[in-house]
């Protein structure tokens, strides 16, 4: 049991942040905190696979001379980085979309709380 | 030379056609049409020279930019996926031919962008149906929900709230998918399809991954809007502008079916996700609770929209139903009734864009029996659009229904059985009380009658329909050689 925090705590921190920001998107009824809670979450998603890129004892995956070639577990794997570098990408494209929407639902019903809005939309 | 590109040049030319509609775009106001319409034909004419390639030679692997597999990124062209980007070419050339005037009209000025988002989406679905990559996979689904989010919020405001509440439920989905991703690199190390199905063959499927395909159904699931995670389809679906709907409506929720497919019968080795996983028996239950629900929530819609994006909420849950079934037979039906419900929802959704384009409430009670006279001919195609979806032969809805009614009971599942059956009188319900409406004179409306103004004179707004309806008839009486032609050569392995 304590092998499994001691190991794994950063998970664990990576797992209450995912909760975190689904308890955003699920319970609040502002609709900017709803896309914060988003954020939270996909943050959270990033966070794992750069947690699980991570090796003890080992470097940068830049080719450092005093290391051989042939020694590759002396790198970090920098394949779940490169991947996060898109998914950042698309993280932001998404805020972008969510924050044009929310411009427009603002522009016409001047407000951005869930129930006041169902009333004026009605 | 150009032959062995092949694979690559669908999303090639949706992505060039985005890209050039807005330089373009200034030389007139009918170019972004005309690009986007000639740039699906181009893509379907490939796309079928793809499949007969496809059908007697077999499946092309084609690595982007010559980075083997499973190091780079790999496009699969198999029977399935070439069905599937035809479906897709097919629909949007019919769609977008039709969209000329409704786009132009609801999106005054704004067509451009309207042209280029879409032909952004369509990019993305092919691109979601090709790849054989998981990760690939994601980066074109966030592509092809970004197009969607501006096509369907686009419009008006109450068209904004519902596109906000998709775009939360839509993003969560993926982000789902992009974990389950996660864990399944974390397990096996690798992210192309074929090379993680080899792994997993040789290691067996641990915890761990189990973890991660059940975060990726769950993702796809939302996007597919699997009842229960269908609530945000139908605001975005009746509030957003006709045209949008159209092409959303019969090709959106497919690809995400297709996704399903492909990672439960593809990656997975089927004997596991059908008899060792509970994953299809999952999806068949709710799929059937889908068909139920959908079908009995459009019965009480009084928006001709809205009953239709119910409809969709059902005719998913046939699709569900058809992978759940796990069988020859279910997988046949489930193929088979992608294609169908993709023609008769585009036709029924082009329908309501008719008549809004004619100045025409979407409500259902304010539906006469002059509209027969004044749009005969979309009238008429509603009707076998209506018959189709309510199961009647020879229109080709029938077909698909028969052959989930026969995986049933192949699998000797009478609830599914009863359920089918039920959901066709469901379905008669709702779209005979339009039909009625229709054909029928109202006992006081039926005395003297204004003069008839015939509303269906434009070839671009009726043509489509008209086809549509055809094409619904022709893939009924032909089924047979869909079926034998097309969808046995894409069954998986141990079927």
């Amino acid at each position: 049991m304590i092998e499994l925090i001691d190991d794994y705590y950063a998970y664990w921190f990576c797992f209450l942040l995912l909760t975190i920001g689904l308890y955003g998107v699920i319970v609040k009824r502002n609709l900017v905190k709803k896309v914060i809670g988003l954020s939270i979450f996909q943050s959270a998603i990033i966070l794992f696979f750069i947690i699980a890129a991570y090796k003890d004892n080992s470097t940068v995956p830049i080719l450092d001379p005093r290391i051989e070639v042939t020694n590759a577990d002396a790198y970090i794997n920098p394949l779940p980085h490169t991947l996060m570098l898109t998914a950042i990408v698309v993280g932001v494209a998404t805020l972008g979309v969510a924050f044009a929407l929310l411009i427009r639902i603002y522009g016409k019903y001047a407000t951005l709380d869930e129930d006041t809005l169902m009333e004026r939309m009605k | 030379m150009i032959l062995g590109h092949l694979a690559v040049l669908s999303i090639v030319f949706f992505f060039f056609g985005a890209l050039i509609i807005p330089l373009v775009s200034r030389l007139g106001g009918w170019v972004p049409h005309a690009v986007a319409v000639a740039t699906s034909a181009i893509v379907f004419v490939i796309n079928a020279t793809n499949l007969g390639y496809v059908l007697s030679q077999g499946t092309i692997r084609y690595a982007l930019g010559g980075w083997q597999p499973p190091i780079g990124i790999e496009l699969v062209l198999d029977p399935l996926s070439s069905f599937f980007v035809l479906l897709l070419a097919g629909i949007a050339v019919v769609v977008l031919w039709h969209s000329r005037y409704p786009a132009a009209a609801e999106l005054p000025g704004r067509t451009a962008p309207f042209y280029s988002a879409t032909l952004l989406m369509l990019g993305a679905f092919s691109g979601i149906v090709l790849t054989g990559d998981l990760f690939n996979l994601y980066v074109f689904l966030e592509i092809a929900a970004l197009a969607g989010y501006a096509l369907l919020g686009g419009g008006s405001a109450r068209a904004a709230v519902a596109t906000f509440r998709y775009l939360i439920f839509g993003t969560v989905g993926a982000s789902f998918y992009l974990l389950g991703v996660g864990l399944i690199y974390l397990g096996t190390g690798t992210l192309n399809m074929a090379d993680l199905s080899a792994i997993m063959a040789v290691t067996g499927v641990e915890p761990l991954l189990v973890i991660g395909f059940v975060f990726i159904i769950t993702g796809v699931g939302l996007k597919m809007a699997l009842f229960p995670l269908h609530l945000w389809l139908p605001d975005v679906y009746a509030s957003a502008v006709s045209s949008s709907t159209a092409l959303i409506a019969p090709l959106g929720t497919k690809v995400a079916a297709y996704i399903l497919i492909r990672i439960l019968y593809f990656v997975l080795n089927p004997d596991l996700s059908r008899f060792q996983l509970p994953f299809t028996q999952v999806l068949g239950i709710l799929g059937a609770a889908g068909i139920i629900w959908g079908s009995i929530m459009a019965i009480a819609q009084k928006d001709m929209k809205r009953m239709l994006a119910y409809s969709s909420v059902a005719q998913i849950g046939y699709i569900a139903l058809g992978i759940g079934l796990g069988n020859t037979y279910g997988f046949i039906g489930a193929v088979l009734h992608t294609l169908n419900h993709a023609c008769m929802k585009a036709c029924l959704f082009l329908v309501s864009g008719n008549l809004m384009a004619a100045g025409r409430s979407q409500s259902i009670d304010e539906l006469d029996h002059s509209l027969r006279k004044s749009m005969p001919w979309t009238s008429l195609s509603f009707t076998i659009a209506a018959l189709s979806m309510i199961g009647l032969p020879p229109t080709a809805g029938f077909f698909s229904k028969w052959y989930l009614l026969l995986g049933s009971i192949e699998n000797s599942a009478w609830i599914y059985v009863l359920v089918i059956v039920a959901s066709s009188l469901l379905n008669a319900v709702y779209f005979f009380r339009v039909i009625e409406r229709l054909y029928l004179p109202r006992g006081e409306a039926a005395t003297e009658e204004a003069p008839v103004v015939v509303a269906d004179n434009r070839l671009s707004l009726v043509a489509p329909v008209v086809f549509l309806a055809v094409l619904l008839v022709v893939l009924g009486l032909g089924n047979v050689v869909v079926v034998r032609q097309l969808i046995q050569p894409m069954l998986p392995a141990g079927f």
